[in-house]
């Protein structure tokens, strides 16, 4: 059991002349609660795409429990305790709520070479899924498919199915996005839920949210970090206002 | 050692034809998103308008000249008719749609020209081998088919890269919607391009029919040899196909040629002799296996999709 | 309309009442009665063509597994068919006309074929894989063809049907019609609780959003091999009782424009759903049958309504009657 549950080292990655992720380094402590902010752009889906594995990087490292993750593929870091939510939802769209996050448990609960029994009668993996349905307000919802779902409603779907795979770390990418203000506030509760019983590495635009519950903030611009470190020390860090907190002001924003 | 020689230039000569189809096929998809069956069978109406017009008017470049124009023209037609209600639909839609049209086209195709096929005939003189190096002989024609098709690819090449249209069919392959919102009548461009394509393949029909054949259902075996240069070149990528028509084609050609042979020095007679003519068909497909094996994004992978 | 289905559908149980249910009874229930109409009518051109029937929808349920639920369009599984066709064919002309030998042959080797076309094209994704799996199956059938021992591309006259030590005698057209029908029908069932297990639900999984698949952590192409090589399995042993059934096998059977029958079949009844490629196939071959004796250019006709079906038709035959809102 490590204190740092993830550290990043000069992560790199380019696409063609661009550089989305300039030597990126980053600690998280276990338990933690780690925003990371930045313009539009700045290359923040690029370093989750990064940590889950789905992007290889071309120069650099990640530490995950002690133990180099780089080299691992996106299924068997999601194995070895990583979930992720995506920006864009991405769901299994003509199943149903609870299967959607059945499926998730059963990830993690065995091998699934099993060819005979109903799986949506198993209580192992029943359970497990209406507690994480549960424990984001979706139970109401969980026999219905997906693309019957409100976008908050897919948006607390992404959370649940990563938090079903009872992940060390969750990578949650803008979980707020397009949300209205009623589901925003939802989602903000259930955030600060998760802050201490899971560690977090958060992408968000809402600056409110962000320095409400983040222990501990990455700004990221151009794809290079440019300051972290306790909410405080960020607003009043002058290089992040330029750059960032002063767009922010005039763009406006769900 | 002459016949390796030979035999090469017939690897190149099919690995050439291969190319325009190839080609055609790779240009659809590229900037259509279109898997289009039906592509073998634009190869099969090119030999049979050029066997009848050339029969009509008594000239082989001329009746050539009147099917090229009938086989473009053609697939612009199916274009307009067949191919444009799919345009966005799942890569099965199309498979279903275009399969479907081969089996119209073989059933037409039957229904007018009759079952038992066609043959082209050259003026002799075209058929004559001539000396092309020193103790090497070669049938003029066969020559012509790698030239004029080598002529072709260099066209091609010229199109894509240089001309207006064919900065426009870059630009589609790699970004749709914008060639779209910038005011270009897409309609208008796709249905070029897939006649552009039928051109192609139409083209590729015409010059080996003289040589090779003139019948139904011929357009699907060589459309199987393209689809097995496409995943090797790279799909959406013409230097590809081009690079990957010509391994397929002179693997396929040395490998009927040769390895019978081969086999009999190594294995005892009788096992030679009934392997032989099933494993040297294999070639091109282990070729295939082993890119897969090695880089399943083709040789030359274009801008992924 | 629309309002008189819902409250149709409301009402109404959704049981054996339902009318893609009650359609499908009715299939069933007509190849059930086949034999018998056969004998009464004295005329065995029936059971004949509906055994061909049967053996196909067989391949077609194999083929849905994969292409349905597993979203992996296969265009080469009539190579299956030729396979264990040949693996009856092969054995039989080698002196082993022991079913009990020939046909587990056949879901054998079909098995390991499947096993190396799967390993070699699964990681390709959409146009690559059909393009990958029609070119292996045409390999499989060239190679038929050079063999001249086996018949080359005039094809093997298969003197006898297999024996099972007397166990059964499939010689007998009706018993064979049956045994059929019940293989069918216990392969149907197979798939039920395949797909419906945890195995299935990854295979479905996979179809729906791999990309999430492997971000909740499965190692997908495993599963989606091993599905794979079940659904070539089975289509072997379809091509076994193919040859049995008549007696003869050639490359023929493997050519790719059988592939495209398969899918054709498959997507005429609903991808993804139990009993959708029975009725596909029932539907295409007596559609095909029934054109032949009108006109003797069937392709006329079926292609553009190919063309049509796949410009049209959402969700296939079945889909019609769930109102088309089914979209595969």
């Amino acid at each position: 059991m490590t204190e740092r549950l993830l550290e990043v080292r000069g992560l790199t990655k380019r696409f063609g002349g661009v550089i989305a992720a300039d030597a990126i380094g980053l600690d998280i402590a276990r338990g933690e609660f780690h925003a990371v902010i930045g313009p539009n752009g700045a290359g923040k889906t690029t370093l989750i795409g990064l940590l889950a594995g789905e992007i290889a990087p071309q120069g650099g490292s990640i530490r995950f429990d002690g133990n180099d993750i780089t080299g691992l593929s996106v299924d068997r870091r999601s194995r070895r305790g990583i979930a992720r939510s995506f920006q864009i939802t991405s769901l299994f769209s003509d199943f149903t709520a609870l299967d959607n996050v059945a499926l998730a448990v059963q990830a993690h609960r065995g091998h699934s070479f099993r060819f005979w029994q109903d799986a949506r009668r198993e209580a192992q993996l029943r359970e497990p899924a209406l507690a994480a349905l549960a424990s984001v307000g979706l139970t109401a919802r969980a026999d219905m498919r997906v693309d019957r779902l409100s976008h908050g409603e897919h948006r607390q779907l992404e959370i649940a199915i990563a938090l079903a795979t009872r992940p060390q770390l969750l990578l949650l990418d803008e979980p707020m996005a397009g949300l209205g203000p009623e589901e925003s506030a939802r989602m903000v509760e259930m955030l600060r839920k998760l802050k201490g019983a899971v560690t977090v590495l958060l992408i968000e635009h809402d600056m409110e949210t962000v320095f409400a519950l983040a222990d501990y903030v990455t700004v990221l611009v151009y794809g290079r970090v440019i300051a972290s470190g306790d909410p405080a020390a960020i607003r009043a860090d002058r290089a992040v206002q330029e750059a960032y907190l002063g767009e922010q002001e005039t763009s406006a924003h769900g | 050692m002459l016949y390796l020689i030979e035999q090469c230039l017939n690897g190149v000569q099919l690995g050439m034809l291969l190319f325009l189809l190839a080609a055609g096929l790779t240009l659809i998809f590229g900037i259509m998103d279109l898997v289009n069956l039906a592509h073998g069978s634009l190869y099969m109406l090119g030999a049979y308008f050029a066997a009848t017009f050339a029969d009509l008017t008594g000239s082989f470049v001329l009746g050539a000249l009147l099917a090229l124009i009938a086989t473009a023209a053609a697939g612009m037609a199916l274009e307009v008719i067949a191919i444009r209600p799919l345009y966005g639909r799942s890569h099965l839609d199309h498979v279903l749609g275009t399969f479907g049209l081969i089996l119209f086209f073989n059933e037409l195709v039957r229904l007018i020209w009759g079952p038992a096929g066609m043959t082209l005939s050259l003026p002799s003189e075209m058929l004559r081998a001539v000396q092309i190096i020193p103790g090497v002989y070669y049938p003029i024609y066969r020559l012509v088919i790698i030239l004029v098709t080598l002529a072709v690819a260099a066209l091609l090449y010229i199109v894509v890269m240089r001309t207006r249209l064919g900065m426009l069919i870059r630009a589609g392959a790699s970004n749709r919607e914008m060639v779209g919102a910038l005011g270009i009548n897409i309609k208008l461009l796709y249905t070029l391009v897939f006649g552009l394509g039928a051109a192609l393949a139409g083209f590729a029909g015409l010059m080996q029919a003289p040589i090779l054949t003139v019948q139904i259902g011929m357009g699907e075996n060589i459309l199987i040899l393209a689809f097995v240069v496409i995943v090797i070149g790279g799909i959406g990528s013409i230097r590809g196909a081009f690079v990957a028509s010509l391994i397929v084609g002179l693997i396929d050609t040395l490998g009927r040629a040769f390895l019978p042979d081969l086999l009999r020095a190594v294995l005892s007679t009788d096992a030679a002799l009934t392997l032989a003519p099933a494993l040297s068909s294999m070639s091109i497909y282990m070729l295939m296996a082993a890119v897969l094996v090695i880089r399943p994004e083709g040789l030359f992978p274009a801008a992924s999709r | 309309m629309k309002a008189a289905r819902e409250f149709y559908r409301k009402v109404v149980p959704a049981s054996w009442l339902n009318p893609r249910a009650g359609f499908t009874a009715a299939v069933l229930a007509m190849l059930a009665l086949v034999p018998l109409y056969a004998a009464a009518t004295g005329d065995p051109f029936a059971l004949t063509l509906f055994t061909r029937v049967l053996i196909l929808a067989l391949a077609a349920v194999s083929l849905n597994l994969i292409m349905g639920y597993g979203g992996m369009v296969s265009f080469g599984h009539a190579a299956y068919l030729g396979i264990g066709g040949y693996a009856v064919g092969i054995l039989w002309k080698e002196g082993f006309a022991s079913g009990f030998l020939q046909w587990p042959a056949a879901i054998a080797i079909s098995a390991l074929f499947a096993l190396v076309v799967g390993l070699l094209s699964l990681r390709t994704r959409g146009v690559y894989f059909i393009m990958i799996t029609l070119a292996f199956a045409q390999m499989v059938y060239y190679v038929a063809q050079g063999l001249d021992r086996y018949g080359g591309d005039d094809g093997l006259t298969i003197g006898q049907r297999s024996s099972f030590a007397g166990i059964v005698d499939i010689g007998n057209n009706t018993l064979f019609y049956y045994l059929c029908f019940a293989l069918l029908l216990g392969s149907v069932y197979l798939v039920s609780r395949l797909v419906n297990s945890r195995f299935g639900m990854v295979i479905q999984g996979c179809r729906s959003n791999e990309r999430r698949m492997r971000a909740i952590g499965f190692a997908t192409f495993r599963y989606r091999l091993v599905c794979f090589v079940i659904a070539g399995a089975l289509c072997g042993l379809a091509g076994a009782l193919l040859a049995e059934h008549t007696n003869f096998i050639s490359p023929a059977i493997m050519y790719w424009t059988r592939s495209g029958d398969l899918m054709v079949m498959v997507i005429l009844g609903g991808l993804g759903s139990l009993f959708g490629p029975v009725i596909g196939a029932v539907t295409y071959l007596l559609l095909e049958e029934a054109l032949s004796r009108v006109t003797e250019y069937s392709g006329l006709v079926i292609g553009p309504a190919l063309l049509l079906v796949a410009i049209y038709l959402r969700g296939g035959i079945e889909g019609l009657f769930a109102g088309g809102r089914h979209d595969r």
